[in-house]
């Protein structure tokens, strides 16, 4: 951001005629610190990890492998990273009795993007960048499977590396995209929605980007150790035997779990005590309804994981056998726990995407949410039955077989809330005056796709019909459709329609529109066929399969090609728009009535002068059309 | 221009596709759904897939007819920036649809349970006390997956153990599967039989092969780096050649038999430890 970009806003204090030198200004808490803390940090704990773990385990795998050194490395490394960082400053300096001195940072300029920063809409944009950088490294781990695919036997890379890259990707998706939209949307947005001035727990804000971020070199860095050969499941006992890799997947999994939670409660505080006057549960914005269902199950689940990847690193390091049959342990209880942080978070992945489609519909088909308060109770209904389904992952386990009636009946039943989502969307296009703009776009195709994956949902909650379709590609095909097809459009539909606000500037249409179009029809080529796949007989995260399928795997390895350039466009379009264009953005591009579109964009650093009061939901279109918010709201420049 | 009804349009529209659409998928389509028939349990999922999709396909048309229909006819004016209705809900719409929507999920789980029931778990693992059990004689048959072979085990040949497979056809099997390190999952495509081998857990599947002739066996659960080289091939065969096949393995296996620990629902797996 320049100041060009913020006419607002005056210059702030501390303008650089007042700075120290450039290489002063490196001293102090900041990322370089952070990193070589960080590295120090991961240093020190593999060598006290070497120290203090028994010879005898070394001796016993016969390799010169040392979980317990890896697994100190790592956690030496983040909390070197985080201190480095500035995290630990006002805890230090509170437990001291000092006041807290510390600069919010709030300040202009590009440094506060690499930093600790309280700013709720510069964690947001940090996290859009951040969680963007992983979206495509998974993505491309996604490209280097569909080309091992093309042959029926390992060819281009060997079985282990496949296993690693499927891991990965699925690891780097199911982990890094829980945030996808809540990191930078719900981030930058909700505070705004709700008429606050910031989130509840700005420096824990910031704590859960950075951790995340740790979290994801983590899991990159598992390629020095062997890989893992778990899949994203991470299933015991082969989690136990696996070589050091597996270690970055239980410590990275771990460190999205405390992002995850920390975010989730962060949310929850912030929506629940920092509404402005007027904005009532009945008028907050249905996004922010959504982000409020995630944090839910952000908060109820991440705690389940984090316990269970505890116990499987106490099985790797120190000898328990909590997973190990051969020691009194079950593997079943890994599949229980896992699965039961696993669910719920899957609608951690599909909920805030419910909540964009119903935001931006109203906005682009010039008409109320039909459906308000169905829509809500759909949401908060999904939250609470995806505590009570998690059992349908293991139907052909042979774990609690007598109770598969009850998780067929609660799997089944979670399709009603889910309806409500649909119906609702169902009657806000009813006679609308819809513009098929490109965020319109993505939201119309995520109404397509999460059809399909909710109709392919229902075979495999069917007991019977999931003994041919569990573990096969058919459930690929079916996650694939409700988690690309519900979150991943969802994000780009968030983007299109709301990075225009986040950065003053705008997409090229064009190249937007051929991103879509591209997307969309590569999408469905590629995981439509999987649902035949998987029905003829080809299990997930193999590396062979049978001749017979080998054509559909062609087909689906080149669709899949067409989707990754689909996204090298979205790519082309943000350097070309908004590095080297940079068009300014209107202030309200899509005459929207939501109060983030009334303010000047980027929106100034305290978001608002005086707090607005609001007498309405923010849906006021349609004929007759009341305002949507007090005249309060009045754009402010910052530091007021 | 008088607006057209379009409720009564889209009714319409919808009633024809789907009284064209769904027979032709449960007619054409259904009956080629694997796994085909050649056992009774494929066979039921056959008919489960069959009754799921006909039921799925009105669900499917509605919306997708409603959503094509809104992209056609309810857009902005070339030009013009129109306000749409202010439709802010409709608790009659609201109430139809959550009772038919609730009403397909009981009869979905119903149906479920019942198939489950009556067809002894319908080729899924069911526990090593399937609460379904079938009447009548059954040959049992152990499966013991290890990374990364099926090994079979007949107890009531002398406890023969053999890499291969074949059962007799029109005979109730019961498959025990286990596993002596760490998770699989004994796939028997064409057989429409899945359950996944634990450590230590007695896993039973029933499962009556209809059809004379080869299935495929694969591995359904991430194993460990040959997970993608696990599978083999089984054969249903005639009672006769059972009896011949059985023997003529009780010969050949004779003395790895001798050496081979009594025949137990599970056997106790070393701690799994690397370098090994």
């Amino acid at each position: 951001m320049t100041s060009a970009a913020t006419p607002a806003a005056p210059a702030a204090p501390g303008t650089p005629a007042s700075r120290p030198p450039w290489w002063r200004r490196l001293i102090g808490f900041n990322l370089l610190t952070a990193v070589v803390l960080g590295i120090g940090g991961y240093y020190l704990g593999w060598f006290i990890g070497h120290q203090i773990s028994s010879p005898t385990f070394t001796y016993e795998t016969a390799t010169d492998e040392n979980d317990v050194a890896l697994l100190l490395a790592y956690l030496f490394g983040v909390a070197g990273f985080l201190i480095g960082m500035g995290f630990a400053n006002y805890p230090v300096v509170r437990l001291l009795g000092r006041p807290p001195s510390l600069r919010e940072k709030e300040e202009q300029g590009i440094s506060r993007y690499f930093g600790l920063c309280t700013d709720h809409k510069v964690v947001g944009m940090q996290y859009l960048v951040g969680i963007g950088v992983f979206f495509f490294v998974g993505g491309l781990n996604a490209m280097l499977i569909r080309t091992e695919l093309l042959h029926t036997t390992p060819t281009v890379v060997g079985p282990s590396q496949y296993l690693s890259l499927v891991g990965m990707h699925g690891t780097m998706m199911m982990g890094m995209m829980t945030s996808a939209i809540l990191g930078p949307f719900a981030n930058y947005f909700v505070p705004v929605m709700i008429g606050a001035r910031r989130m509840a727990f700005p420096r824990v804000e910031s704590l859960t980007f950075w951790l995340l971020m740790a979290a994801g070199f983590i899991l990159v860095s598992t390629i020095f150790f062997g890989g893992f050969p778990t899949g994203w499941t991470g299933y015991e006992p082969l989690n136990n035997e696996a070589v050091m890799g597996m270690d970055s997947y239980i410590v990275f999994f771990a460190l999205v779990g405390v992002s995850m939670a920390l975010l989730g409660l962060n949310m929850l505080a912030t929506i629940i005590t920092m509404r402005a006057p007027g904005m009532t549960w009945s008028r907050l914005p249905i996004f922010v309804w959504s982000v409020f269902a995630t944090s839910i199950l952000m908060v109820l689940a991440a705690p389940v994981l984090i316990a269970t990847l505890t116990m499987a690193a106490l099985d790797r390091t120190i000898g328990t056998t909590f997973f190990v049959a051969g020691g009194g342990g079950s593997s079943y209880l890994f599949e229980n726990l896992f699965w039961f942080f696993g669910h719920p978070e899957v609608y951690v992945l599909a909920l805030p995407g419910f909540g964009i489609v119903l935001e931006l519909l109203p906005v682009f088909t010039r008409k109320p949410l039909w459906g308000y308060r169905l829509a809500v109770s759909g949401m908060l209904g999904v939250t609470l039955l995806s505590f009570l389904v998690w059992q349908h992952h293991l139907f052909v386990s042979g774990i609690n077989a007598d109770l598969r009636p009850f998780y067929m009946l609660s799997t089944e039943i979670i399709s009603i809330p889910t309806g409500f989502i649909f119906l609702c969307v169902m009657g806000t296009l009813w006679k609308a005056r819809a513009t098929f703009t490109v965020p319109m776009l993505f939201c119309l195709a995520w109404a397509f796709n999460f059809l399909i994956g909710g109709v392919s949902g229902v075979f495999l909650s069917d007991t019977p019909s999931d003994t041919d379709t569990h573990g096969s590609f058919f459930v690929m095909a079916h996650f694939h459709y409700t988690i690309m097809g519900g979150l991943v459009f969802t994000f780009f539909a968030a983007i299109y329609y709301w990075v225009p606000k986040m950065t003053a500037l705008r997409f090229n249409e064009r190249l937007a529109k051929w991103h879509f179009w591209l997307m969309f029809i590569a999408f469905n080529s590629t995981f439509l066929p999987l649902f035949a796949l998987g029905m003829k007989g080809m299990p997930r995260r193999v590396s062979s399969y049978a001749p017979d399928l080998h054509g559909l795997n062609v087909w689906v390895s080149i669709s899949a090609f067409v989707l990754g350039f689909s996204l090298l466009i979205f790519l082309f379009n943000v350097v070309y728009s908004l590095i080297f264009v940079r068009r300014r953005a209107e202030t309200n591009p899509w005459h929207s009535k939501s109060i983030e579109w009334q303010l000047p964009s980027p929106i100034p650093v305290n978001n608002f002068t005086q707090i607005p009061t609001f007498d309405s939901d923010p849906y006021p279109y349609g004929t007759p059309s009341p305002p949507a918010f007090g005249e309060a709201a009045a754009p402010a420049p910052a530091g007021g | 221009m008088r607006e057209p009804n379009h409720a009564r349009r889209l009714m319409l529209i919808w009633l024809i596709a789907t009284v064209i659409v769904t027979p032709l998928v449960v007619i054409l389509v259904g009956p080629n759904i694997p796994p085909g028939n050649a056992s009774e349990q494929a066979s039921g999922h056959v008919t489960d897939n069959t009754v799921l999709l006909g039921m799925a396909t009105p669900v499917l048309l509605l919306v997708l007819i409603y959503l094509a229909y809104a992209v056609i006819f309810f857009r902005q004016p070339q030009g013009a920036a129109l306000e749409g209705p202010a439709l802010r809900g409709d608790t009659r719409i609201q109430t139809v649809w959550i009772v038919v929507t609730s009403l397909m999920v009981l009869v979905l789980a119903v149906y479920g349970t019942v198939r489950l029931l009556a067809d002894n778990g319908a080729g899924s693992g069911s526990g090593p006390n399937p609460v379904a059990k079938p009447s009548g004689p059954k040959l049992p048959v152990q499966v013991i997956a290890q990374q990364w072979a099926f090994t079979y085990r007949y107890p009531t040949y002398g406890g023969v153990e053999t890499p291969h497979l074949e059962l007799p056809r029109n005979q109730m099997v019961e498959l025990h599967v286990t596993s002596l390190d760490v998770v699989h999952s004994f796939w028997a495509i064409q057989l429409g039989v899945k359950a996944d081998a634990n450590p230590q857990v007695d896993n039973v599947v029933f499962v009556k092969p209809t059809h004379l002739g080869r299935f495929e066996v694969r591995c359904a659960e991430l194993c460990g780096i040959w997970h993608g080289q696990m599978f083999d091939y089984g054969h249903v065969v005639t009672p006769a050649s059972f009896q011949q096949w059985i023997h003529q393995q009780q010969v050949t296996f004779a003395p790895v038999t001798r050496k081979l620990p009594p025949y137990k629902t599970t056997y106790l797996p070393e701690p799994t430890r690397r370098g090994e």
